[in-house]
């Protein structure tokens, strides 16, 4: 018994992997036939605009790319690089693309993570509370809500969030992570780049708070419908038990799947988001390179992002056979 | 031939014209969708009428307030641009983009989709894995490479949204196609020696319209907010003025001249919304058993 798990967790993880390896491969044949259609040789458009690298820095790029070969060679040697984590040099920045990412990785998760949470708790809330007087007037406003959400783009919230809040208000701060200049440590570092972090967090946010209204407010309706919870309800269960034990659990699967479907959405929005308030993560770090035109390192985060869409729908498959056993990994 | 397909075309299935349209307007979503989307499109047939001049040039002093001169009732910009004349032609460029680029989604979403679905198999099995993998880029900063790397114009901005919006529609007529591919009438078709492209074409994709419809709104309105974020990064075609563009440009004079990054702002929110509005509408109206969400 115990080995027939193995070794069918084991080909789960086989199928996993595999899977990874294909979506890595496909990505970055992409990449290269992106890099192919650029304008002028593949060469100057990897070291930006022609006069701003040097000429070693030209052959260099040239003996590592193998342009001066075939292209199918050139096309080995290119997916060779990348299947061994070797995502090129940034000559803008002086540093390794792999390096950069890795740098700004951290910023962009904590941005993402308090997002989502927002959106997941204040839009579930939302939801259960549209299900609950569906047809009635709190309904109504907060699907409107939602809608309007739903319609606004992203870096416009952030824009006139600012104006509000920080240049009206003046509540929070403009933009960045941190004051650098006041050299926080501590319980107050923390408190300071909160501070920092309320607007973009919520910014990036509002959208999904409006899917994650409009997918729990379906759910419950759907989940109350349902003969255990009438039993619930029957047995003389209170209503907010019966919500949160026997409704919202239920609801939690198609959250978490959403949750899955989105990421990749979630990233492109933290682009923008850390553009309007210079948040120091992968999103800002894309808009820099595509300012300066330093397309291996846009083509670097564009895989990079990808990789984590594939982890996240990894880690929301085990979440989702870990809440429901019912459901097998396969 | 003709008479044998349309007594098997399953009849609930094609939406009937009188009853459709009345299920449509008697939704209040749909109706309040209908009327903003005219209202845009009326902004973008008028605009060379009503603003014959380029609306990238100087016309007035910089940073009029909207409601300061009766002549630009929404205001100039820092560069003395007159801000209306913005919003009429950015609208021409918003469906324009919007619309070509969700015809590009839809021959590549429909191809791909029904040519899985109806094959099945390995070929099934080789474009599902294509789609997955375009599923798996995020799919704005996919678009984000594609016109850096073409530098931005409108085709390399209409090509990488209809290349990167395709994937989800190409899921949805599959699982159409492969409800269809067993029915009677598909397989009397096929008895009957008609060839794949004929049965694609004239038998099954008639049959998917319906859902295909509802997502295409809904795709222009997320092309739309595509284009604005490519042009509020400054990915814009240059030559031509878009709402994304204006907002981008008012960004630099948020803290004292916040209308200018505002008003085109609320352009883009009622265009989306409209189509978003449409879209339910449209649900609703071609699926009314499915009415409860």
């Amino acid at each position: 018994m115990r080995k027939v798990v193995v070794v069918q967790t084991f080909g789960y993880w086989g199928r996993r992997a595999a899977h990874m390896a294909l979506v890595v491969i496909g990505i970055a044949t992409i990449n290269f036939f992106l890099l192919q259609l650029a304008p002028g040789d593949a060469v100057t458009v990897l070291a930006g605009e022609a006069g701003a690298a040097t000429p070693e820095y030209l052959a260099a790029l040239r003996q590592q790319f193998g342009l001066d070969q075939a292209l199918p060679v050139q096309f080995a040697k290119y997916i060779g690089n990348i299947l061994t984590f070797d995502l090129g040099h940034s000559f803008r920045h002086g540093m390794s693309v792999w390096r950069l990412i890795a740098d700004r990785i951290p910023a962009t998760f904590l941005l993402m993570g308090v997002s989502i949470g927002f959106a997941a708790l204040i839009g579930s809330a939302f939801g259960v509370i549209a299900a609950r007087y569906a047809g009635r007037a709190a309904d109504t406003a907060i699907s409107t809500l939602a809608l309007l959400f739903y319609a606004t783009p992203v870096f416009w919230i952030g824009l006139m969030l600012v104006v509000v809040f920080s240049v009206w208000l003046d509540w929070l701060p403009v933009g960045g992570m941190m004051k650098i200049e006041a050299g926080y440590t501590g319980f107050d570092h923390v408190m300071d780049v909160a501070r920092h972090l309320v607007l973009p967090a919520v910014t990036l946010g509002l959208f999904f708070l409006a899917i994650y209204t409009r997918l729990m407010r379906a759910a419950m309706l759907e989940v109350y419908g349902q003969d255990f919870v009438r039993t619930a309800v029957a047995k003389g269960v209170r209503p907010h038990r019966v919500v949160l034990r026997h409704v919202l659990r239920n609801a939690l699967l198609p959250g978490i799947t959403m949750l899955g479907m989105q990421i990749g959405s979630i990233l492109g929005g933290a682009v923008l988001v850390e553009t309007v308030f210079s948040w120091p993560g992968l999103g800002r770090l894309a808009f820099e390179a595509l300012f300066q035109r330093d397309l291996n390192l846009l083509l670097g985060i564009l895989l990079c992002s990808s990789v984590i869409v594939v982890i996240v729908n990894l880690a929301v498959d085990l979440l989702y056979a870990w809440l429901d056993p019912r459901i097998e990994l396969g | 031939m003709a008479s044998i397909d349309a007594s098997l075309a399953p009849a609930s299935s094609r939406p009937k014209q009188p009853g459709f349209l009345l299920r449509l307007l008697s939704r209040p979503s749909a109706l309040t969708g209908l009327l903003l989307l005219g209202l845009i499109l009326m902004a973008a047939v008028a605009a060379p009428g009503l603003y014959p001049d380029d609306p990238l040039d100087m016309v007035a002093q910089p940073f009029l307030w909207p409601g300061a001169d009766a002549a630009y009732p929404f205001g100039t910009d820092m560069l003395g641009r007159d801000i209306a004349s913005g919003l009429f032609h950015g609208a021409r460029i918003s469906l324009l983009i919007g619309v070509v680029a969700t015809v590009v989604s839809i021959v590549i979403g429909v191809g791909i989709g029904a040519g899985a679905g109806y094959y099945g198999g390995r070929i099934d099995a080789v474009l599902m894995r294509v789609t997955e993998l375009f599923q798996t880029i995020p799919p704005f900063l996919f678009a984000l490479a594609i016109v850096a790397i073409l530098q931005p114009s409108i085709p390399s901005i209409v090509g990488a949204i209809g290349i990167t919006a395709w994937p989800s529609l190409a899921r949805l007529v599959r699982a159409e196609v492969l409800k269809l591919r067993h029915s009677d009438m598909v397989q009397a078709s096929i008895a009957l020696g008609g060839s794949d492209l004929r049965i694609i074409v004239l038998h099954i994709l008639p049959n998917v319209l319906a859902p295909v419809i509802v997502t295409a709104s809904v795709m222009v309105a997320t092309a739309i907010l595509t284009e604005s974020s490519l042009a509020f990064l400054g990915l814009g075609d240059p030559n031509v003025v878009s709402w994304g563009g204006m907002v981008g440009a008012g960004r630099e004079v948020l803290r004292t001249d916040w209308y200018v990054a505002s008003i085109p702002g609320l352009a883009i929110v009622l265009a989306v919304l409209a189509l978003n509005l449409l879209g339910d509408g449209l649900n609703d109206a071609l699926n009314p058993r499915q009415r409860q969400r």
